[in-house]
């Protein structure tokens, strides 16, 4: 697959996901897209990842294998790094945290440059991990943000981050910070990919797709906000209809823009438990973080361990008793 | 060889070629890689498909169902493994790890990108194994595996090292490793297999160890060493070999019997345990502690890993010690008591030099020599005299697979720190959990492969050359044989006048035993002082 294509190919299907549901929801009515066809997202990415999860949980971990970034435990004067090279459940669950809340791994990053010498040098880049936190981050606040539209009366703590989140009220209403900070981390995700000659390489369209679909999502919903305004009235009145299973479209009519929010929301939805995104349910389970480095101190099973071939002492006795005779070495039969 | 100077003239990481990497075909470039593995050693090992064959013929004389046996094996590890199924699926493509790896660095190979080299079986993996990729062929990442495509693995996963410095930086800690082994796995379930691998494990079966050496070779090789002691020390070592009853067993790789610079560290461990006192043993059954299985199969390594803990049964051990070794620390730390333990005839490891419990080696009752000699070191129970060393300018090579396997990061700096005067750490990227590796790990360590190790261990030897311009440094230490045999090697054409050795030969060096001569000679017979080396001219 070329580069180009691996793009242009998942910017398409965007756009088309996007003329869709523009048109779509002229033409098959708004309960299709505002009802139907959410419900159905819902419950195949609900089963989706929950099987995914399951699947990948009844695999078996033969080994323990945990990749040790830091001393392990020894001897008592030796300091170990409980979180780099866990020893214990606490050590364990330390480095998960930084793994799943800090993005420890990608903290460690660096660009290797190879120069005339010929030479090698390795710089600091943090870019990728600061794009990753204000993407992911900004995502969470996004999604936590949207419960005001599912919960009545809203909860305490999502007003309290609507209210920070828009505490720079540069437009009326409010522009959210995290709006931003999700654009710009999901920008330079995309531009990152694209200009980095090997990361363009290596990129299929399942890695443009995703970007290209959070982007509509994103700009989606801050145009419905921003530009072209909907009854926010009515959202809430739908959103909370389908939470609590008495789905009704409103009275007062949404405009087409919610329809494309929700139609492309729906699609991450059903995309996302087949895809790269189950990296978020995947990290958990990855045997090379998850375990701790106890390996020499604490028995650990293979379930399917089995017997081999194996070439005893006494057959290698046979195969050398005179030898061995000869040169002194004691043997079990003279 | 072209001259180092030029041989990464046209190396850029940067420049990708014009054609996709699914439609790129591998190019078996002299140098860059390894033969094939003989015959006789695939019939010993009752391997498949002994055969003759190259990697540059057309017809690789695989069986006519190869294609079924490779997905069989495929789906059977799919279910065996966590970390390959999770390993397939999870990957972002950030591309954190893309210039991590050394051959990457080296060759500008965008198939050397761990990313891609995993994407090799991930793009099978969704043409056979994911609903995604079966609807949407090409466009869903998926390709079909063709013989070209078996071909290529066969290529770059005998051109990686299993050295998981990619796992360090990857957010999700996708292994690299693991998938290298896995694609082995499979390739030699249809016969491929490099002989660099395959006849190290066969000799392994046979005689215990690597180079096939016969009992009454080793001791011959083992008195050869005493005397060597005697000589420079005029201390007459006994060598315990095959001896019942004594109470630690050793075991170390067989890379430190033939070869130099490894037979001074084996002389290091001769002279550190007579001092003691130990009673300890030889073997001339488990007479090797690295395990070529590692880069062979799963059911490989347990099948040579087998004889340590039946050896140490057979002489009635307490505990077993093991000698610096990568990838047999690997083994041992990752995979030996799941795979032939319980070890519950032994006991948990306590040093009767200083009766400190290993509270860490309690269930595989198998302690690190690192571990054991720091710990001599730090009780007192050792006479140095780390100004035998001064001459020596000395960095550290942390293996990769003690460091990322097991994390034994700071005793062997404890050892070094006690046993010499100069010692200089190489920039931190390079180091400890971010080290790289020699480049001929896995089996890759051979000849005719020498343009890609070479390539390899630039960024290693670069490291290297950075504090040798900058602090005079003149040796390398590590603890891993391979390393001290292939980093040879490497220094020569990277970094020129920096010798490679292990950590107990300067310990050895800087040991004062009791009776000893006034010893003015190093264990490479080589004057201690450069003045006295002038004098004798």
């Amino acid at each position: 697959m070329n580069a180009w294509t691996s793009l242009f190919s998942a910017l398409f299907i965007v756009i088309a996901l996007v003329l869709i549901s523009w048109l779509g929801v002229g033409v098959a009515g708004t309960s299709l897209f505002g009802i139907v066809i959410p419900y159905i997202a819902i419950a195949i990415f609900l089963l989706g990842v929950v099987a995914r999860i399951v699947q990948w949980a009844r695999v078996p971990v033969p080994f323990r294998i945990p990749t040790t970034c830091g001393q392990g435990k020894s001897l008592p004067w030796i300091k170990a790094d409980n979180l780099e090279s866990p020893y214990n459940t606490w050590g364990v669950i330390g480095r998960m945290a930084l793994e799943v809340l800090l993005f420890r791994s990608l903290f460690r990053n660096t660009r290797a440059e190879l120069w005339p010498g010929p030479n090698v040098t390795y710089a600091s880049a943090k870019w990728l991990w600061l794009a990753g936190m204000l993407f992911h981050y900004g995502f969470l606040i996004i999604v936590l943000r949207h419960l005001r539209f599912f919960i009545e009366p809203v909860p305490s703590f999502v007003e309290a981050i609507s209210s920070v989140d828009g505490f720079f009220q540069i437009l009326l209403p409010t522009v959210f910070i995290s709006d931003a900070i999700f654009l710009i981390g999901a920008t330079y995700l995309f531009l990152r990919r694209v200009k980095i000659p090997q990361l363009r390489y290596i990129s299929l369209p399942a890695d443009y797709f995703p970007l290209f679909l959070l982007l509509g999502i994103a700009i989606s919903g801050v145009l419905m906000r921003n530009v072209w305004k909907v009854d926010l009235l009515a959202v809430k009145q739908l959103a909370l209809g389908l939470v609590t299973f008495h789905p009704a479209m409103p009275e007062a009519a949404i405009g087409p823009i919610f329809f494309v929010h929700l139609f492309l929301v729906s699609v991450l939805l059903v995309y996302l438990p087949f895809s790269k995104i189950m990296h978020f349910g995947g990290v958990f389970l990855s045997p090379t973080r998850n375990m701790a480095n106890v390996n020499r101190m604490e028995r650990y099973v293979n379930p399917w361990n089995y017997p081999v071939k194996v070439h005893t002492y006494e057959e290698y006795e046979d195969d050398f008793r005179e030898k061995m005779k000869e040169a002194g070495i004691p043997v079990e039969k003279e | 060889m072209p001259k180092p100077e030029d041989l990464l003239i046209d190396t850029d990481l940067r420049t990708m070629p014009a054609k996709p990497w699914m439609e790129t075909r591998a190019n078996f470039r002299d140098g860059t890689y390894s033969f094939p593995g003989a015959p006789k050693n695939l019939k010993y090992l009752g391997l498949a498909n002994p055969r003759e064959w190259s990697p540059t013929d057309e017809d690789w004389k695989l069986p006519d169902n190869w294609q079924e046996i490779i997905l069989k094996g495929f789906k059977e590890r799919l279910e065996k493994y966590r970390s390959f199924r999770l390993f397939m699926d999870i990957c972002v493509r950030c591309g954190a790890c893309m210039d991590k790896c050394h051959f990457f660095i080296g060759s500008g190979d965008p198939k050397n990108m761990p990313v891609l080299r995993a994407e090799l079986m991930r793009s099978v993996y969704r043409n056979d194994f994911t609903t995604m990729g079966r609807l949407l062929g090409r466009l869903g990442g998926a390709r079909e595996l063709t013989i070209d495509v078996l071909k290529e693995w066969f290529y770059y996963f005998f051109q990686c090292t299993e050295c998981r410095r990619c796992s360090v930086f990857c957010p999700y800690g996708i292994d690299t490793a693991e998938v290298t082994m896995i694609g082995r796995e499979l390739l030699n379930l249809v016969g491929l297999n490099i002989n660099w691998v395959i006849e190290p494990a066969a000799n392994c079966f046979r005689t215990g160890n690597h180079l096939g050496i016969p009992p009454h070779g080793l001791t011959d090789m083992w008195e050869f060493m005493v005397d060597d002691i005697e000589d420079l020390t005029g201390v007459k070592i006994d060598l315990p070999v095959n001896k019942k009853g004594a109470e630690i067993l050793f075991v170390t790789p067989s890379g430190d019997y033939f070869a130099d610079p490894g037979t001074y560290t084996c002389m290091g461990y001769m002279m550190l345990f007579h001092e003691l006192g130990l009673d300890y043993t030889w073997s001339t059954y488990a007479s090797e502690g690295g395990n070529f299985g590692l880069f062979t199969s799963h059911e490989m390594i347990k099948r040579l890993n087998a004889k340590i803990y039946a050896e140490a049964k057979r002489l009635g051990v307490k505990w077993i010690i093991g000698g610096e070794c990568g990838h047999m620390w690997r083994v041992i730390h990752q995979y030996m008591e799941t795979m032939n333990g319980p070890a519950d005839f032994l006991e948990e490891p306590v040093s009767p030099i200083t009766g400190t419990k290993f509270e860490n080696a309690k269930q595989t009752k198998m302690v690190h020599i690192t571990e054991f000699t720091s710990d001599l070191i730090k009780n007192g129970k050792l006479k140095l005299d780390p100004s035998r060393n001064d001459k020596f300018r000395v960095t550290y090579h942390d293996s990769c697979n003690p460091a990322r396997a097991a994390g034994l990061l700071d005793e062997p700096r404890y050892v070094i720190e006690n046993v010499c005067n100069n010692f200089f750490e190489m920039p931190e990227n390079t180091i400890r959990e971010q080290t790289f590796c020699c480049a001929g790990g896995a089996g890759l360590g051979n000849d005719e492969n020498m343009e890609m190790r070479m390539r390899g261990g630039l960024p290693r030897a670069n490291a290297v050359r950075h504090v040798r311009d900058k602090h005079d440094v003149n040796r390398l230490l590590c603890m891993c044989a391979i390393d001290r045999a292939t980093l040879t090697a490497m220094m020569h054409y990277w970094a020129p006048d920096v010798e490679v050795g292990g950590i107990h030969e300067l310990l050895a060096n800087a040991l004062i035993m009791e009776g000893e001569n006034e010893r003015t000679l190093d264990l490479r017979g080589e004057p201690f002082k450069e003045e006295e080396e002038s004098e004798d001219v």
